[in-house]
């Protein structure tokens, strides 16, 4: 992550909500980069900043926090970034601090924790606009002074004044060091903190540093412990005796931190901030109305429902535009390669349809993130959250699960994506994990030939209608359980506190939603987009070789009668059949018997890895109805309808029984045959474990579960 | 002496004690919540939990479970309002 050049590099540390990302935009006029954070899935988003004299440095937008207690993955890549322990990464030069200008004491909190690591830092007091609504006129250079002289500068990042003061302020900190001014702890504090220092640096070899001393002393967690390689066994009598001390000064060891800090902090904003008159903000009597007990939930659903549908139906669009594009584009370059089909399908079929298989998705990347832009910044997420969380938090997830889980019903992909607004990780993975069993999209066509096919001529509307909302069902039917189970079973955690601010509502900026969507369908394209086209070219290979010329010479030969088309979709058939696809699933064909799967439908749901949908156009290749089958076809509903056991104890009776039927669709609403997911799952929770993981428990649920139904309903039937 | 998952919509307090050791207590104080601070119970979820409460220029959510073991003097020197009734 490192840059080569030997610039200077500026860290940008805040509470949420502060405005510090439209600030970081401001400085950094969108000329970012993002990458991640090495072993941790924590962006890392930089960018080049002029400090108004023509000098550059590389300034770090860090995530944004309330205290450097580690608790969390965030909170623990903050300190160390400041603290220089990130890996190629080098310890900031200066610090930014950006504050809320209408509530300064709880900003400060975070601020003065950062002062203890000892960099030179600038303060800014952003939203100044909304102090000034409020009627609050800060004194700046009292408050600087009082810091001990650091610069204070004030900004309002959302109408882009004061940003060249930033500038200034942070070329003044850099070149001047100024060193904001620190607490002082109580004499027993000190002691506890030189003891601490003392004992670890002697047991680990390593310096510590007193902001080190700070979080070994005062965390419960043991995150800065296990960093520094101190061991249970040789920190806990020093921490036990450290603490005690604490202790016998009248201070319970875990709240002195704050104690402390906050009774220097109301010192140093004596007098520094006067209330004059003001328009009270407008969010408490928003809230009368949004959070209120029977219209609040009403909001709520019309909210959610507005945006969602139109995820939807608007990304529908734009995504038959990049389905027609790949047509087209497949439509003008395969003529040019009559003269050699295994480029021609490569081409077309592959690598064509493998970018067309990432591309499809960024409609729905691009619209979700929009919407998301806007609740967030709007501050209605929190809202939202707090209204949901009741229903969420008994199973380990918290209220911020259901804008993912809800979008899950269209895609799984942007979805996953979402999940980073769940600060908590262990319930942002509890949330990735259950995701892919919403009934995306993906599974409708599936749905659809199945119901169409085999249920509405035998059992009419109504059933199909039982059917299709059945299925929609069973996916969370098996999610709430799993995330039970992964939550107080497999992660073995107590539900996590869920300390949650309501921020003041807020207009959100444009330009900070449309980048902030527009980097997350880049990323996801450069990371998920890779593997989802490389899957697609592995599957496209396995269904086209070993492909021989001969078979279908055979087939013409044999069949002299036959039309051109009836041929070419027989050759096509015998093709697939031949592959190494067709030859694996019939090999695997008995894994899928107990389930009433014959060979076709066990190619069929192997071969749709690259997109569940995929099972409909493979089951019109061997039903040798031709390519390019759609769940409507006439012609493939009729095939399979007619298909017959050839061989084996159910010979002669019909392949698609309502048994199998059920089972196929059962399987599908459960299983994890969607290599984009897998991908996406990987990207999301930072390496391959918990995606290997998904697929192999949401394919044995699904097999299980496919198992049950053809068992059960082939006996009733 | 009232836990304040028992304070009413509307109702104020003054924080008399937390539980230091515990997670969400750490987070209530980073964000100054500290013994002596005056708070008040904005409202509950449509469900019941989890509660907004209001300290210091800010409102926080957390879980009714959680707000168990803060421990609020109702009757402190600080405005009391009339509780609205469910």
């Amino acid at each position: 992550m490192s840059t080569p050049d030997a610039g200077l590099l500026v860290a940008l540390v805040g509470n949420p909500n502060t405005g510090k990302s439209t600030l970081f935009n401001a400085l950094t006029g969108l000329r970012q980069r993002v990458g991640n954070y090495p072993g941790v899935t924590v962006a890392r988003k930089s960018g080049t900043c002029d400090l108004g004299d023509g000098q550059k440095v590389e300034l770090v937008d860090l995530p944004g926090l309330y205290s450097l207690a580690a608790a969390s993955p965030d909170e623990q890549v903050v300190i160390d970034a400041l603290s220089g322990n990130i890996a190629g990464d080098r310890r900031p030069d200066a610090v930014v601090l950006v504050v809320d200008s209408t509530n300064l004491l709880r900003n400060l909190f975070l601020a003065s924790q950062v002062a203890e690591l000892g960099r030179p830092v600038v303060i800014v007091l952003n939203q100044a606009d909304v102090a000034k609504e409020q009627g609050l006129r800060i004194d700046t250079e009292l408050l600087s002074r009082r810091l001990g002289g650091v610069p204070v500068v004030m900004s309002s990042a959302w109408k882009g004044e004061g940003i060249l003061d930033v500038r200034r302020g942070i070329a003044r900190a850099i070149t001047q060091q100024t060193q904001m001014k620190r607490v002082t702890w109580p004499t027993n504090i000190a002691t506890a903190l030189v003891d601490v220092a003392t004992s670890a640096a002697a047991d680990t070899g390593k310096p510590i540093s007193e902001a080190e001393a700070q979080r070994l002393l005062f965390d419960t967690n043991p995150s800065t412990a296990d960093r520094l390689g101190w061991t249970l066994a040789q920190r806990e009598k020093t921490l036990r005796t450290a603490r005690d001390r604490v202790r016998n000064s009248g201070y319970n060891p875990m709240a002195a931190e704050p104690l402390v800090h906050y009774a220097h902090l109301r010192l140093i904003l004596e007098g520094v901030v006067t209330e004059g008159a003001g328009k009270a903000g407008r969010s408490a009597a928003v809230d009368r109305l949004l959070l209120h007990r029977f219209l609040g939930p009403v909001l709520f659903l019309g909210i959610m429902l507005g945006f969602f549908g139109s995820v939807f139906w608007l990304a529908k669009f734009p995504m038959e535009w990049i389905q027609s594009g790949v047509d087209w584009t497949k439509a003008i370059v395969a003529p040019q390669l009559d003269a050699y089909p295994m480029l021609q399908s490569l081409l077309a079929d592959g690598i064509i349809g493998g970018v067309g298989a990432f591309l499809v998705f960024l409609p729905q990347i691009l619209i979700l993130f929009l919407f998301i832009g806007i609740l967030e910044d709007s501050g209605y997420m929190a809202r939202a959250a707090f209204i949901m969380d009741r229903l969420f938090s008994w199973c380990g997830l918290n209220g911020k699960s259901f804008v993912p889980l809800l979008s899950g019903f269209a895609c799984a992909i942007p979805s996953l994506l979402s999940t980073r607004t769940i600060e908590d990780p262990k319930a942002r993975l509890a949330t990735a994990f259950v995701v892919p069993f919403m009934s995306c999209s993906a599974r409708f066509p599936v749905y659809a030939l199945m119901c169409s096919a085999f249920i509405f001529p035998t059992y009419g509307a109504g059933w199909q209608s039982v059917a299709m909302i059945g299925m929609h069902c069973v996916g969370l039917f098996f999610a709430v359980p799993t995330a039970f189970v992964l939550t107080r079973l497999v992660l073995k955690v107590k539900p996590q506190p869920f300390v949650l601010e309501l921020p003041r509502y807020q207009m959100p900026k444009p330009r900070d939603v449309i980048w902030r969507m527009w980097q997350n369908a880049a990323e996801f394209v450069s990371k998920a987009g890779t593997v989802i086209f490389a899957i697609t070219i592995i599957v496209w290979a396995l269904s086209y070789f070993p492909r021989d010329p001969s078979v279908a010479e055979r087939i013409k030969a044999s069949n002299p009668t036959s039309t051109e088309e009836v041929l070419k979709a027989k050759v096509q058939a015998t093709y697939v059949e031949q592959s190494y696809m067709g030859r694996f699933g019939k090999a695997v064909q008995p894994i899928f018997d107990p389930l009433g799967f014959d060979w076709k439908i066990t190619v069929g749901v192997l071969a749709s890895f690259p997109a569940r949908e995929v099972i409909v156009s493979t089951l019109g290749v061997t039903y040798s109805v031709g390519e390019g089958a759609e769940a409507d076809s006439q012609h493939l509903r009729k095939a399979m309808q007619d298909a017959k056991w050839s061989e084996g104890p159910r010979a002669g009776t019909p392949i698609f029984s309502l048994a199998a039927v059920l089972a196929l669709m059962v399987f599908f609403a459960l299983c994890s045959q969607c290599g984009p997911t897998i991908a996406t799952l990987a990207q999301e929770t930072g390496g391959w474990k918990w995606a290997a993981g998904s697929f192999v428990y949401m394919t044995a649920l699904a097999w299980l579960a496919g198992t049950a139904v053809y068992q059960v309903v082939i006996r009733l039937t | 002496m009232t836990p304040l998952s028992q304070l009413l919509p509307g109702q104020f307090g003054k924080l008399a004690s937390l539980n230091p050791e515990r997670g969400v207590d750490q987070r209530l104080m980073a964000l100054g919540l500290l013994p002596g601070m005056v708070l008040k119970l904005i409202r509950k979820a449509p469900l019941g939990d989890p509660l907004a409460i209001e300290f210091g220029g800010q409102v926080v959510s957390l879980r009714l479970a959680e707000a168990e073991n803060l421990i609020v003097d109702v009757s402190a020197d600080c405005p009391i309002q009339r509780p609205r009734q469910p």
